[in-house]
């Protein structure tokens, strides 16, 4: 076929590509990014915890290598995921049991789109989730601990 | 009859105000990939991209493949990708695309059989899937008698999503559909949603058990792109997002299942008012 496949699904240029639509297709992308990226920290956390069965040298030598600061950033990213997802998880959540989107109406042109009426809860979800991850990085990159 | 310059007194209809270049994807059966093709088309005043096309037809190359039918938004045939958006052509104002390129691709997210041709046929059979029809356990449907009871309120509960024309744009918009071939998609999910909020119905359950499955509404989440490249207003977003809301109240058993809408019985009591003429025969035998 001429897209590509049997069903001539675009694949995940359809998730990056969101061409001239609203935010909230762009929050989609993201959340879906960070969903993922959340879900390989939970796998590798598992990993590297598991390595203290192995004895304590082992443990240590883990340890020894995750005090790159490589892996500084990389915590702190998985940070960004979290308040981002979670953020933004909370505005899905409320459409998901119909809260904030109104209810159906007559279509009379100009067409009103219930996702666009959550926008102010969206961008103050948005703005909280800015000062969580400016706080985070103060922390994690300015404070001595 | 077309309207009139006044003051240069020119049929306004055939005055060419702009030309633009069609920048129109190409494809056949057998070929490896999909080439692009320029045409150059004089514009007049309310052309459409599908005018436009028809101009590339009947002048420029005549094989061109695309498909229309109605011309006026009901049909749902000439679904497109223009200029980056998903659109109905026949909708589709040239000139207020406002731009000296008009880009027109098949829609994403479907086969092309031809050119500017997708083939819907999975669209059709996920709106199959969804059980798009009133479900109730009598013979009414089979034989009517008279019209079921419903009032004006709750008919809105539903009508937006009436408005479908199963174009297909929607499926083109949404994100989750891009990698997942299995995801019923934003049009029969609000169609799924449309038959479990009309009160005639009792087939709720039965829906549910599909439109809230692996492939159904928990795949969606909330991009809205559905909404936003719905030509006819139908909203799909809001559709999944009140099915997920059923989906949860009914698992938790906090909205039980309605008893469906009552056959309206024989008015009595009432007279008809004087100077109204009788309504036609019945269509359907009585029972």
């Amino acid at each position: 076929m001429a897209n590509g496949s049997q069903t001539g699904q675009i694949g995940l240029r359809g998730w990056v590509y969101a061409g001239r639509f609203g935010l909230e297709r762009y929050a989609y992308t993201l959340h879906r990014i960070t969903g993922l990226g959340l879900l390989l920290y939970f796998l590798m956390h598992i990993c590297v915890t598991s390595s203290r069965a192995l004895g304590q040298a082992a443990w240590e030598s883990v340890m020894g290598f995750l005090s790159h600061p490589i892996f500084r950033i990389g915590e702190f990213l998985v940070y960004v995921a979290f308040a981002y997802h979670a953020l933004n998880g909370v505005r899905l959540i409320l459409g998901e049991l119909g809260l904030g989107l109104g209810n159906p109406v007559r279509p009379e042109y100009p067409y009103p789109i219930a996702h666009r009426r959550q926008r102010p809860l969206f961008l103050a979800l948005m703005i909280i989730s800015g000062i969580l991850i400016l706080a985070g990085g103060w922390d994690f990159f300015v404070t001595k601990h | 009859m077309c309207q009139r310059n006044e003051h240069s007194g020119q049929a306004l209809s055939d005055e060419i105000v702009r030309e633009v270049v069609f920048r129109v994807q190409r494809y056949s059966p057998g070929q490896d990939r999909p080439v692009t093709r320029e045409y150059r088309v004089p514009v007049t005043r309310g052309m459409t991209v599908l005018d436009g096309l028809h101009y590339i037809r009947d002048n420029l190359d005549a094989t061109l493949s695309y498909r229309f039918s109605c011309r006026m938004g009901v049909c749902g045939s000439c679904g497109m990708y223009i200029n980056s958006f998903p659109r109905l052509a026949c909708q589709t104002q040239i000139l207020e695309l406002n731009s000296d390129l008009v880009d027109v691709r098949p829609m994403p997210n479907y086969p092309v059989v031809k050119d500017l041709v997708p083939d819907l046929s999975q669209l059709f059979a996920k709106h199959r899937e969804v059980q798009p029809f009133i479900i109730r356990n009598e013979q009414e449907l089979e034989h009517p008698t008279a019209e079921f009871l419903q009032k004006p309120e709750e008919l809105l509960r539903y009508l937006q999503f009436t408005y479908c024309i199963k174009c297909g744009l929607c499926l083109t918009a949404c994100p989750t559909v891009a990698t997942d071939p299995r995801y019923l998609g934003p049009q029969a999910l609000a169609q799924s949603y449309r038959y479990c909020a009309d009160t005639r119905d009792a087939g709720a359950e039965g829906r549910l058990r599909i439109a809230a499955g692996r492939d159904g509404v928990w795949r969606c989440h909330l991009a809205g792109a559905c909404s936003e490249a719905c030509p006819k207003g139908v909203d799909p977003a809001l559709g999944i997002q009140l099915l997920k809301r059923l989906a949860v109240l009914r698992a938790l058993s906090l909205k039980k299942p309605h008893s469906p809408a009552p056959v309206a019985g024989k008015r009595t009591g009432v007279e008809r008012r004087p100077g109204i003429p009788q309504p036609p025969p019945p269509t359907v035998e009585s029972r």
